[in-house]
């Protein structure tokens, strides 16, 4: 339907000769735009504002190294790293979202409903309960139980080919069992571990360095070309397998592809940040709305994570200074709203 | 499109339903005898393993021996609470899927352990209670503001309620509570170090008065389930040919969201939030009956108290010192019996 309404205002760019061409919703186009310049305007937001304020020019020069004294340390240690983060794990959780979602023709069918988040938590619960180790060692254990957790939900839903509501259906059940693991496994934590572990489950960007935004940053610039060269088959797909295998789509390799590439965004995402909820169920279907174009819309899909994790940990940094607290309460309260106020009052609009 | 009969002429319709309603009776006694099984063993199985016979034994003759006072004292309690509390879940997981048609509904997904839990934290960090009993009040308020805000959020509208609205809204309620249970949790580590026990969930150490003080609620919402299992069949042929077959569609989806609400909520707050049996006992009873309510619904009591009660008493014998909660061996039990049926055939229709 969506898709034939905005067939009128559809331009075709074609490269001279016509060997490329490529069609462009005009209005998915300006909602990119207006998407990217809100990013641009919290971003610039965070980096000059904060206990220590900086101009914009003073943040620019320190950025060239001529700063003011004392600004290096608060711009490239300190906030740089962390909008950064911010950013790419925004969108690498909204990109994966949207894959997911479309691949599994459920809205439900995101990352964190599906038990990978959850996977994650677990791997990085047993490193912080059972070791002393750090960081790294904690993303390690997340990245691994996240990826650990997709493949078995994979495997037990694949049964002559894959079926998106079978998936999302065991993906919540082994989810399920997932949550419950890693409540058992806090209750045998000593106290103190177990609030680091408490907190490492809500998701946040404390701390966040350059250490955690290489991995993003290197899993993004690999993984979104593969993304957006298939994303032009999950259009496809979601006609159904036999419309798209019709249409010459080799159905299931192109659906393991875009799995495994979800799968990794999520896992590296959370890794760097956390199991930080909602991102990746509500940025994509946010992104979907504005555009109203069939598909995954995977840019938009992107920059609107990005906005909406900078903007939620802008947030939750200015309103509760002195407290720390994990952006994944923010984006948990955002989230949560948004789909409530979806459901209360756009819907009853259009019903 | 067929329309299917209602369902009283479609038994008069196919002679062989006396005899199906026969098979489904003499499952329904089987498993209560399993039941009956998993009870003696849940006497008989603890820290201190007692011999079947002796627990046999003492059960019907309470002689002051210390086995006696372990049976009678611990163990009876906490098995009645597990057979309770289990069918209570099953009931509201069936429930709740019937009037959602939707088979992932589940008092988990829904937000409604989580509601339960947001109030316990409210009432542990903010009016400092501290006892089981003090908890179940706290859960059982949350509970139920938790299934209304979801079934009000999700049912808004001229459209009425549809499946995903209401998977949709309970996700919003739970984002939003885990949001808030963990900021109150965060900032303060004593409220956390209470919380995080009790939300396990687990049969020890609540005992006949955590039983007492939600039986009532708990049986008040089995009347009203049962009672709806009529108009719940003609619910599952949609709204519109439910009104046509003369139910009462609104009534049905109101009077179920109260019977959920006092199952759930009466369960979680008795013993915590417990996964996975409001989910996949359903999809089991369906399996065996077909989708008649009227025998799905009670087969879901029984197989549910059968399933939690099994985890219970698996999970005491996992470890000498300390027991596996049952939250968590219903979840290692059950979910791959609920993967299993997933597995089995396409996703049971509702």
């Amino acid at each position: 339907m969506n898709a034939l309404k905005n067939s009128a205002a559809t331009r075709i760019l074609r490269a001279p000769g016509g060997r490329i061409s490529l069609r462009v919703p005009a209005r998915a186009v300006i909602v990119c735009a207006v998407l990217a310049i809100a990013v641009a305007i919290v971003s610039v937001v965070s980096l000059t504002t904060g206990d220590y304020k900086l101009s914009v020019p003073e943040v620019v020069a320190t950025l060239f190294g001529q700063g003011p004294p004392g600004a290096d340390f608060i711009v490239t240690t300190l906030r740089l790293p962390r909008l950064l983060a911010a950013l790419l794990v925004g969108a690498a959780l909204a990109v994966s979202g949207a894959i997911l979602q479309s691949l599994s023709g459920n809205p439900l069918g995101s990352p964190d409903i599906i038990g990978f988040s959850h996977g994650s938590a677990t791997g990085a619960l047993i490193v912080i309960i059972t070791t002393t180790g750090g960081m790294l060692e904690t993303a390690l254990g997340a990245l691994l139980g996240g990826m650990v957790t997709a493949i078995v939900v994979y495997l037990l839903a694949f049964k002559r080919g894959m079926h998106g509501l079978r998936m999302v259906l065991i993906g919540v059940g082994v989810s399920s069992m997932l949550l419950s693991a890693n409540s058992y496994l806090i209750t045998r934590a000593s106290l103190q571990d177990a609030v680091s572990a408490q907190a490492w489950q809500v998701g946040g960007l404390n701390g966040r360095g350059w250490e955690h935004v290489q991995p993003v940053a290197i899993a993004l610039a690999v993984l979104l070309p593969i993304a957006a060269y298939y994303g032009r088959r999950l259009s496809m797909l979601e006609m159904g397998d036999d419309a798209a295998k019709g249409l010459g789509v080799p159905v299931e390799r192109s659906r393991l592809v875009l799995f495994g590439v979800s799968v990794t965004l999520c896992a590296v995402a959370t890794a760097a940040a956390g199991p930080i909820t909602f991102l990746a169920l509500a940025g994509p279907q946010l992104a979907r709305k504005l555009t109203r174009a069939a598909g995954p819309n995977l840019f938009a899909s992107a920059l609107m994570g990005a906005f909406l994790l900078v903007a939620s940990d802008l947030g939750i940094q200015r309103l509760f200074p002195s407290q720390q607290l994990p952006v994944g309460i923010a984006t948990g309260v955002l989230g949560g709203g948004y789909l409530a106020w979806m459901l209360a009052v756009r819907w009853r609009a259009r019903s | 499109m067929v329309v299917a009969p209602p369902a009283e002429e479609a038994e008069q319709l196919k002679p062989a339903g006396a005899r199906t309603n026969l098979l489904r009776l003499a499952g329904i006694v089987l498993a209560l005898g399993a039941l009956g099984f998993v009870f003696i063993l849940s006497i008989a199985i603890g820290t201190k393993d007692i011999p079947l016979a002796t627990a046999w034994h003492v059960l019907w003759n309470n002689d002051g021996s210390s086995e006696a006072v372990i049976i009678h004292e611990l163990r009876i309690p906490r098995t009645l609470l597990g057979i309770a509390m289990g069918a209570a879940i099953g009931l509201s997981g069936s429930l709740m899927q019937a009037l959602t048609r939707n088979p992932l509904a589940d008092p988990g997904l829904f937000g409604i352990n989580l509601g339960a839990a947001a109030a316990i934290v409210i009432g542990i960090a903010f009016l400092g209670v501290t006892s089981i009993l003090g908890y179940v009040w706290f859960a059982f308020a949350g509970a139920a503001v938790a299934s209304v805000v979801v079934y009000v959020l999700g049912s808004a509208g001229r459209s009425g309620s549809s499946p995903d609205r209401l998977v949709l809204a309970g996700a919003a309620v739970t984002a939003m509570l885990f949001a808030f249970i963990s900021a109150v949790v965060l900032l303060n580590v004593e409220v956390f170090n209470k919380f995080r026990f009790w939300n396990v969930g687990s049969l020890v150490g609540r005992g006949t008065d955590t039983l007492l003080q939600v039986l009532p609620f708990i049986a008040l919402g089995v009347l009203i389930a049962l009672i709806l299992a009529r108009p719940l069949n003609a619910l599952a042929l949609g709204d519109q040919a439910a009104s046509a077959l003369g139910a009462h569609v609104t009534a049905t989806r109101v009077a179920g969201a109260i019977a959920v609400t006092l199952l759930c909520g009466g369960a979680t707050a008795a013993i915590g939030p417990i996964g996975f049996v409001g989910l996949a006992v359903p999809h089991a009873a369906r399996l065996i009956v077909g989708p008649d309510h009227r025998w799905g619904l009670p087969y879901s009591m029984v197989l549910a108290a059968i399933l939690l009660l099994g985890a219970d008493v698996l999970g005491r014998t996992f470890d000498d010192t300390e027991e596996v909660q049952v939250g968590i061996m219903t979840a290692i039990v059950g979910a791959p019996v609920f993967i299993a049926l997933c597995r089995r055939r396409k996703p049971a229709r509702l």
